[in-house]
Order: structure tokens, then C-alpha cells, then sequence
């Protein structure tokens, strides 16, 4: 656009002359591109049902964290590991009969939604808070939950802080990007204290500035902070998670609004991981239940009744998704429990006959 | 290229219709299919609170106010980087520039080295380094270091009366830091200092290729009729070399306001970390980064209107 950048001056009087003369050749580039431009427009960018394309293209898109120890992470090896990542996983494996035709697709808070809703990730298993905004006013519908998490502090033991109530005119360090933010705010309000939020965009930034002693609390969900404390402390004894939950925060995986089909198949897969260990189906001994006398376990891995066809899968697809990454229970342990370096207790993630408040709903 | 101006007109006037059209169908397209998938839009959420607090503002903010008054909070963070770091960028840089061009080859060469030095690492990892010696060296917020009375410097930055919300107020400690008065954090300290650093770095180049770029005989010829090298620089060479390093300075320091949205990456509250905050609470991608493009686009365009007045202007008394 010449005649604009002239106008306001922002090329000196010789290359304007110069541009001049590529005026009339620029003239007719630029209405040839505004004419593909608007042939483009015209389709929809997406039609036609999830799963077709899924099967289509051989490969589930899974939107995940650009690393979140223990929920979605690359190994060394670049293999992604985490409890989101074996939802995804599952899904593949129940969808396509194959837990490593996945293509992940590392996301960044802010961009995760857009993802989901312009089509470019099939599910978003990315330590997502399910809250009435996102779930109503997003485009999307959290299929179910897979972690109950909530929102903590750590503090350095020096600063003799043992309860959030006293973090008065504290200076807080918080990533952005997430629902943290927001609960950070809503609870001083809530006691009536004040507190100066500092806010990194990235997570690493955001734990050194903690620990060279820039703020005097760190704020994240629980899950993390274990794991902060543990890994990234320069010595774990020196630092406190103090006792308030301050927030709630079901993660699950979310799909896009329209497909009632793919949601029922992603809100089904999960059921069955948590239902799996309920009936005791393990990675191990799936093969070996097909001969069990229980109906419930017949039912679930497809021998008797086929379940399968109401979501449009086949008749073993829940055997499948265990058989790929084991149950809930044992997702729990390999990604973020006892055999993990993040070692969370189970608390609110056990089954409700356990003492916690998963419950599968269920498959029959 | 000779043509008809007429024909030039009908031609930038049919362009400028296309290019309304496109956009017109853009934004519509856009707004059908956020529908069409159940995303809510527009911009109402500004007049809703905003939920969460800013770590620093010179406006006063609280979680309770709307988003528009983040933004604006955002914004005006913006400026007080911006501004003071053009300013400081352009001392520094012609200092750096006379460096550069001195006689004394110490001075010659560590101008340059710094130059160089400054100028060939990312602006993100200088404003890394800056804060990270800022929090690193300085001593706890619990125990500052009491510069004068009531000034501090801790990891909770620099300490100064200033008026607050209580009149003029004199910092003190108290919980977990100091309290009352102003107080530069340390986010500020290191956004001021890199954008500063690494933009008078290109400054003095633009100013030393200006000057270089002089014919020899114009130095030669002053320094002929009796000048010392100092008044043959000052009064002959940096008056002519200013001509043409307005243009190219002005956009350098056009792109120190730019680079400015680097702020979150060190937990500066500017526009950029606002409106992504806001992006996250609100879910309004389109609306919240369209803000930002509309903000940074009228500053700077408002700067480039002031950088041609300028340019005008020099140019008045005769050909460069």
C-alpha cells in the first residue's frame, strides 16, 4: 500500500519514487489476493463429523501443555508422558486400535482454546479447570473429570508463614494464563488482605524469581506445587506448601461444541478407564478377565453385550484403551502417584467407594 | 512510470473499497462462525470486573474494577517504560555514537565492543539477565538496604517517598517488606534498563553511519578554516548527520515502545501481559488482541506522524 505508507511518512522521498513504479504491478497482485481471498471465505473450515475425520486421517490431534511434569510432558527421548497424555492415548487406542496414532500438539494457555475451536486438535487434555465460562461461553464441552485439583501456596520456611491468612501485603509469584490468576485475587478479597501479584508468562521464569526470594509465595494448582517443591526447590526442606486449598479445579479433557458423537466418545473412554479400576481390570490382566464369569467385566470388555456400537466404536474399544495405558488407578500411579517422581497422595482422586469422589458412571 | 494522475486515483480509491470490502467480510465471517460454535463475543466483557490485580500500576487497580480500567492500568504501565526508556535511549545512544566516532582509540574501541556486544544478543535474554542479576543481588525484602531515610532497595525494588493514597508518604517496613511511598520493582528496573541498553546500542550506530556517510571534505574543510576536531564535529557534521539519522532514530525508538510487550516475560504488568490475562479469563482472543493491535498501531502510527513533522522540518533549511 504505497499511497499509505507515503502519507504518513515512514520511507524517505527516494524509495517512495521507487515504489511508484511497482505500484500498477502491486495494484494487480493485491486484487488477485483479495479475490482467492474471498473464494476462500467461502467454504466452512470445518464440516462432517469428528470421528470420520479421525479415521480418516489415521491420527487423533491431541492438544496438550507445553510441559507439565506428571499431566503432559516430553521426556527426554521426546516422548510425551503424563495422566493427559494417556487419556489422549486411550482415546486413540479405543478410536483407532492404536495408543501411538496420536499427533500432539503442545499448546500454550492462551492458545489452547482457539486450538480446539478452529479444528486444529480433535480433544484438549491440557490440565484444564472446568468452569461454567468455559464450558457455556467457549465453544466447547468438558467431557469429564480426571483430576481434582486445587489452588495452593508454597512459602520459604524463613518467612515463618504457616497459614494463607497471614500473606498480608505479601508478593506473590503466579504463571499466567491459567485460573490462578483469578483465585489469587478472589481470595485476598475474600479475607479481606492484600496482595501483589507477580506475573510470568512462562513457567520457568516464574519459579527462579520465587526462589531467588523475589516474591514471598508461590501460587499454583497442588498438583504442581509437589512437584515444584520436590524437583525445583534448591533444598525441598527449606519451603512449606501451606494447608489452604483456596480454589477448586476439576481437570478433564474438553471437545468442540456440535459433535455429540465424539463427545460421548471421549466422556465414555475416560468412564471406563475410572470404571476399570473399580472392576479391577488392570493393563496385565485384561486379556486373561475376557474369561471371567462377571457380567459386569464381560460387559466391559466387550464379550458379552456390545456396548461399543452406541458410540459407533467396536465391541472391544474399552478393552483397547486399557490394554494400552491400564486403568485410572494405575494411570494415577505411573504419571503423578507413588511411582512417580511427584508422589501426590490420592486424596480426592480415589474411587468413591475409597474415599474419594471418583465415580464412573455406569457402563451398561 | 507516466500515467494519468486521474487513473492513479481510480485505481488507490478502487483499492482502498476492495480492501474495506475484505475486511467487512472478514469480521462478518468471523462473527458467524463464533456463533455457529457457541463462542460468545464482543466487547461487553470490558465493563465487567476484572477479577484479578496487577502487581504494579500508576493507576490505582483493584480486582473489583473493570477490565477497560486494566487495560488502561496496562497501558499506562506501557508509557512509564516506554517513555522514560526513549529518553534515556537516545542520551545513551549518542553518547555511545560519539564513542564510537572518537579519536581516542580506547574510547573508539570500547564503545564499539559494547555496540556490538549489545547488539548481537536477543533483547529477550537482556531482559532476563537484568532482572535475574536485579533479584539475585539484591538483599531480602525483610532486611533492605536503607539507601537514605526512607529509601530502600530490596527484591522488592527501590523505595522512595512519594505521594500515595495517605498524602505524601514516607516507605517503612513492614510485614513482609516495605510499605507507602513509591516503588520501582525490580520488573521495572530490568524492562528500563534492557530496552534502554539495547536501544541506544542501535542508535549509535544509525548516529555513526550518519556521520560517516558525510562527505570526507566537509571535516576536512572545517578543520581548514581553523575548527578544532570537537567544534568541527559539533557545529559542521552533527547538524548535517542529524538530517539523516531522524528517520531511521525515530523508528528505533517507534520499536523500543514495541519491544516494550517483552514485559510479561519478566512479570512487568504492561498492555501485551494485561491483555493476556484478560484473554484467559474472558476467553475473547479476537477482542483482546485486536485491542492490543489497535493501540500499538495508533501509538506508532501517532509517532510516525510526529517523526515526518520532525523531518519537515530539518529538511526547511535546504538540501541534506
Amino acid at each position: 500500500m504505497p499511497f499509505k505508507l507515503r502519507g504518513i511518512g515512514l520511507l524517505p522521498p527516494l524509495a517512495m519514487s521507487r515504489l511508484s513504479a511497482f505500484r500498477g504491478r502491486l495494484a494487480g497482485v493485491l486484487s488477485l489476493s483479495i479475490l482467492a481471498a474471498l473464494g476462500g471465505l467461502a467454504t466452512p473450515a470445518f464440516a462432517g463429523k469428528t470421528l470420520d475425520a479421525i479415521k480418516a486421517k489415521g491420527q487423533l490431534a491431541c492438544g496438550v501443555s507445553t510441559g507439565v511434569i506428571g499431566f503432559s510432558a516430553a521426556d527426554s527421548q521426546g516422548q510425551w508422558k503424563g495422566l493427559d497424555v494417556d487419556v489422549c492415548k486411550a482415546i486413540a487406542a479405543a478410536v483407532l486400535g492404536d495408543a501411538r496414532k496420536v499427533r500432539w500438539v503442545p499448546l500454550s494457555s492462551q492458545q489452547r482454546f482457539t486450538a480446539l475451536q478452529s479444528g486444529e486438535v480433535d480433544i484438549l487434555s491440557r490440565n484444564t479447570t472446568w468452569s461454567l465460562t468455559r464450558d457455556a461461553g467457549q465453544g466447547l464441552h468438558f467431557a469429564a473429570v480426571t483430576y481434582y485439583d486445587g489452588q495452593g501456596f508454597l512459602v520459604a520456611k524463613k518467612t515463618k508463614v504457616t497459614s494463607a491468612k497471614q500473606l498480608k501485603n505479601a508478593e506473590v509469584c503466579v504463571q499466567s494464563g491459567t485460573t490462578t490468576e483469578k483465585n489469587l485475587a478472589d481470595y485476598a478479597r475474600a479475607q479481606g488482605i492484600k496482595v501483589k501479584p507477580v506475573v510470568f508468562d512462562k513457567f520457568e521464569p516464574s519459579i527462579k524469581a520465587f526462589f531467588s526470594g523475589r516474591c514471598q509465595a508461590y501460587t499454583t494448582d497442588a498438583s504442581a506445587l509437589a512437584f515444584i517443591r520436590a524437583k525445583e526447590a534448591p533444598t525441598p526442606d527449606d519451603y512449606l506448601i501451606l494447608p489452604e486449598i483456596i480454589s477448586k479445579e476439576p481437570l478433564g479433557p474438553a471437545v468442540r461444541r456440535g459433535d455429540d458423537e465424539w463427545f460421548a466418545i471421549v466422556k465414555w473412554t475416560v468412564n471406563a478407564l475410572i470404571e476399570a479400576e473399580e472392576l479391577g481390570i488392570t493393563q496385565a490382566k485384561v486379556d486373561s478377565l475376557k474369561s471371567s464369569a462377571d457380567p459386569a467385566v464381560q460387559r466391559f470388555l466387550g464379550v458379552g453385550e456390545d456396548l461399543g456400537k452406541n458410540l459407533g466404536l467396536d465391541r472391544d474399544w474399552a478393552a483397547r484403551a486399557v490394554k494400552a495405558v491400564g486403568n485410572y488407578g494405575e494411570i494415577f500411579n505411573r504419571n503423578v502417584g507413588p511411582d512417580s517422581p511427584l508422589k501426590l497422595p490420592r486424596g480426592l482422586n480415589a474411587q468413591w467407594n475409597k474415599g474419594g469422589i471418583l465415580y464412573a458412571l455406569p457402563l451398561r | 512510470m507516466a500515467r494519468p494522475q486521474s487513473a492513479s486515483r481510480a485505481v488507490q480509491a478502487l483499492l482502498i473499497v476492495a480492501l474495506l470490502a475484505l475486511l467487512g467480510l472478514l469480521v462478518a465471517t468471523t462473527r458467524a462462525h463464533l456463533e455457529e460454535r457457541g463462542i460468545r463475543s464482543g466487547f461487553d466483557f470490558l465493563f465487567e470486573p476484572a477479577g484479578f490485580s496487577l502487581g504494579e500500576s500508576v493507576l490505582p487497580f483493584d480486582a473489583g474494577d473493570t477490565t477497560l480500567r486494566a487495560f488502561v492500568a496496562g497501558l499506562l504501565n506501557t508509557l512509564r517504560v516506554a517513555l522514560p526508556g526513549a529518553a534515556l535511549a537516545l542520551g545513551l545512544g549518542i553518547l555511545l555514537g560519539f564513542g564510537r566516532l572518537a579519536d581516542n582509540p580506547l574510547v573508539r574501541g570500547l564503545a564499539g565492543t559494547a555496540v556490538n556486544a549489545i547488539r548481537n544478543v536477543p533483547l529477550l535474554l537482556h531482559l532476563l539477565a537484568w532482572y535475574f542479576i536485579l533479584t539475585d543481588l539484591l538483599p531480602a525484602a525483610d532486611a533492605p538496604l536503607q539507601l537514605a531515610p526512607g529509601v530502600f532497595l530490596s527484591k522488592s525494588g527501590l523505595a522512595l517517598p512519594w505521594w500515595g493514597d495517605n498524602g505524601f508518604e514516607i516507605p517503612e517496613l513492614a510485614g513482609f517488606g516495605i510499605d507507602g511511598g513509591a516503588s520501582l520493582t525490580p520488573e521495572y528496573l530490568a524492562l528500563l534498563f534492557g530496552l534502554t541498553i539495547y536501544g541506544a546500542a542501535y542508535i549509535a550506530e544509525t548516529l555513526r553511519g550518519a556521520v560517516l556517510a558525510l562527505p570526507e571534505g566537509q571535516r576536512t574543510a572545517a578543520l581548514a578554516l581553523g575548527m578544532t576536531p570537537r567544534q568541527a564535529f559539533l557545529l559542521v557534521l552533527l547538524p548535517q548527520a542529524w538530517r539523516a539519522a531522524l528517520p531511521p532514530t525515530t523508528s528505533q525508538l517507534l520499536n523500543l515502545f514495541k519491544n516494550s510487550s517483552l514485559a510479561v516475560a519478566i512479570g512487568y504488568p504492561d498492555l501485551m501481559a494485561v491483555a493476556g490475562t484478560s484473554l484467559n479469563q474472558s476467553g475473547r482472543a479476537i477482542e483482546c488482541l485486536s485491542i492490543v493491535v489497535a493501540v500499538y498501531l495508533l501509538l506508532s502510527l501517532l509517532g510516525a506522524a510526529v517523526s515526518h513533522r520532525l523531518e519537515k522540518r530539518s529538511l526547511r533549511g535546504g538540501p541534506a
